[in-house]
């Protein structure tokens, strides 16, 4: 995994919410976005490698934002485990409302242990290194990145992913903001931006735009769709469920 | 990341008698978002990691007039403490500068201090790095060292502090409370980090097998002069390219005290006692800010691509200073 430190430097590229200088406008991706809002990704490896590698790992590559992970282009079995399996560990995590009893290694982080283990794919891998914010998910109805946690740190705590976000068929009134406003496009970002949305909502923010940019920034959308989250969480934010 | 063991601690003595128990491969985890992310690129290799979120050392405790900070408080959660927003602007501004909402909700005090460079060849293995594997080299010096440091640096290694938390800790005279094998102990802020000279893999006094358990900060006079400015390349979310923290007392027009520390230039938090000796005594005016700005940088050695830092550097810190008299 050699890569160019030149490459490498997320602190000097720009992009995010508080600058949206560089508002491209790709074509609407179709039905991925129906997948972000209603998490109903049907698990085919196919259609998440594409997304996953193709879409974000290149276009954000090609923008400069990110370096891509040696492990994104990896077998979607064990994504970031090297060598020899170890002894995995039994775990309990509160995932939804709901107990899940798991076995997975220590060094397994949430993000994998969600998507791989226990199948809520609605929490997406972008950077897996903290950069991206596509893996946010509440845990104790805090906002946080789950690739960058340990599976076996988060035990006892109530962990909120996109999934669990609607009631029965009625939306999340974010989500229903983010369908509104087309708040995506491509949509691969929208379950980390909602839920990054949701959290932010409990904050002690201030109202502005301003405010929401700052907000939101650890939320990167390289399809560029930052107007219309902006509006999606300025209006989201005053109806919360 | 290669294969790990894991165990969670519950009090400071179970903490540190296992890391006592394997000084050489272990290591406690905080928020885990340095540490994993640098377990994920293999610059940092532990084969035991000791969860400390367990231990009682998440709260903030008001003590003679000052503050003392457990190592386990959420960087969000000390940001927005009220007591901090009253009295020590600085550092809630500074906080609020670093990293993403996301990560400042899993980000530690404790963490925070001992975060590592940003440094591009430092966290590509396949470069080499003084600091990584010491002997190796540096990719920095000649390389693109655009983010580099240009204050305290050696010719064994020019990385940057990349912390915000501390370059405000720096400026207003915190204590690191440090728990170990061998008791515990405290440590000035300025005396916490150690500049690269020939040996920039040891960059805190910390030792192994040492944790820190708090940090405490002396009653301040300077809350409502107290600020923190951060440039970068974006608007947020972003390292900073030179950033300061200061504080000062004002009587009058004339500057009783005064406290000064810069971040993103220097190899450690910048505590700046020759800024500090220019301001004191004079007029709070861009006259004397811009001495002090010079006094600041007067040792800095830039390389090829960063010597634009010297000069914004000079002007974050008239700026902020102007900001913390009222005068901007
Ligand atoms: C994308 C990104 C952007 C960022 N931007 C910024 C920024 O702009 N400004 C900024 O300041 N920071 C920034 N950060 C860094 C972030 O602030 C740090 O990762 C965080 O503060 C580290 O805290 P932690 O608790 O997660 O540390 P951990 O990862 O848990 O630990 C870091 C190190 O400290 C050790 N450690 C932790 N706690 C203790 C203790 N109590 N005693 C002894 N050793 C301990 C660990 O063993 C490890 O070596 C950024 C990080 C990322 C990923
Ligand atoms: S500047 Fe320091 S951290 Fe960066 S490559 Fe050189 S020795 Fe390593
Ligand atoms: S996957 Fe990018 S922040 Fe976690
Ligand atoms: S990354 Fe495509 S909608 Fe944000």
């Amino acid at each position: 995994m050699a890569r160019s430190p030149l490459k490498g430097v997320e602190d000097s590229r720009p992009g995010g919410f508080a600058c949206m200088s560089d508002p491209k406008q790709p074509p609407h991706g179709d039905g991925a976005e129906r997948e972000a809002l209603s998490a109903l990704d049907d698990g085919k490896t196919t259609r998440r490698e594409f997304v996953g590698t193709a879409v974000v790992g290149g276009a954000l590559l090609a923008t400069g934002l990110l370096s891509l992970p040696a492990n994104a282009k990896g077998s979607a079995k064990a994504p970031g485990l090297e060598g020899p399996p170890v002894a995995p560990v039994p775990l309990r995590l509160q995932i939804n409302g709901k107990e899940h009893a798991l076995e997975v290694e220590p060094r397994v982080t949430l993000l994998d242990a969600l998507r791989e283990n226990l199948g809520l794919t609605g929490s997406k891998k972008g950077c897996d290194l903290g950069q991206c914010g596509a893996c946010t998910v509440l845990v104790e109805g805090r906002r946080v990145n789950s690739c960058l946690t340990l599976a076996v740190m988060q035990q006892g705590k109530q962990i909120t992913t996109i999934e669990g976000l609607a009631q029965g068929d009625a939306l999340h009134p974010m989500q229903q903001s983010f369908l509104a406003h087309d708040g995506f496009q491509c949509g691969y970002c929208t379950p980390g931006q909602i839920m990054s949305a949701v959290g932010f909502s409990r904050e002690p923010w201030g109202q502005t735009d301003a405010d929401i940019r700052e907000g939101m920034c650890g939320n990167i959308c390289r399809c560029g769709a930052y107007p219309h989250i902006v509006a999606a969480v300025r209006d989201g934010r005053g109806k919360k469920a | 990341m290669r294969p790990i063991d894991y165990t969670a601690a519950h009090d400071v003595k179970g903490a540190l008698q296992t890391l006592a128990a394997r000084p050489l491969d272990s290591a406690p985890i905080g928020g885990g978002t340095n540490l994993v992310d640098l377990m994920k690129i293999h610059v940092q290799n532990p084969a035991l990691l000791v969860d400390i979120n367990g231990l009682p050392l998440a709260e903030i405790q008001e003590v003679e007039g000052g503050l003392r900070i457990g190592a386990l408080v959420r960087n969000s959660d000390l940001a927005n403490h009220p007591l901090v927003r009253e009295r020590y602007p600085v550092l809630s501004e500074a906080l609020l500068a670093g990293a993403s909402p996301q990560l400042r909700n899993m980000a530690t005090v404790g963490g925070n201090i001992l975060q590592r460079t940003r440094c591009a060849y430092f966290r590509d293995i396949s470069q080499p790095c003084n600091k990584r594997e010491p002997g190796s080299g540096c990719g920095a010096m000649e390389g693109f060292n655009r983010m580099h440091a240009v204050l305290g640096t050696s010719a064994q290694c020019i990385a940057a502090n990349p912390s915000d938390m501390s370059v405000a800790l720096a400026a207003l005279d915190a204590t690191v409370h440090v728990s170990g094998p061998q008791g515990e102990r405290t440590v000035a802020f300025g005396d916490f980090h150690l500049l690269p000279g020939s040996t920039p893999e040891r960059e805190t006094v910390l030792r192994p097998g040492e944790l820190i358990t708090h940090v405490s900060l002396p009653a301040s006079r300077f809350a409502a002069r107290s600020r923190y400015l951060k440039v970068r390349d974006r608007a947020s979310y972003a390292f900073a390219l030179a950033s300061a923290a200061v504080a000062i007392e004002l009587d009058g027009k004339t500057i009783k005290d005064a406290r000064v520390a810069l971040g993103g230039v220097g190899t450690k938090p910048w505590r700046s006692a020759e800024a500090e000796k220019a301001l004191i005594g004079q007029p709070a005016d861009e006259v004397h800010f811009k001495a002090a700005a010079a006094a600041a940088l007067k040792g800095a050695k830039p390389r090829a691509h960063n010597a634009f830092k010297v000069e914004l550097a000079r002007r974050t810190l008239v700026r902020v200073l102007a900001l913390a008299a009222g005068l901007a």
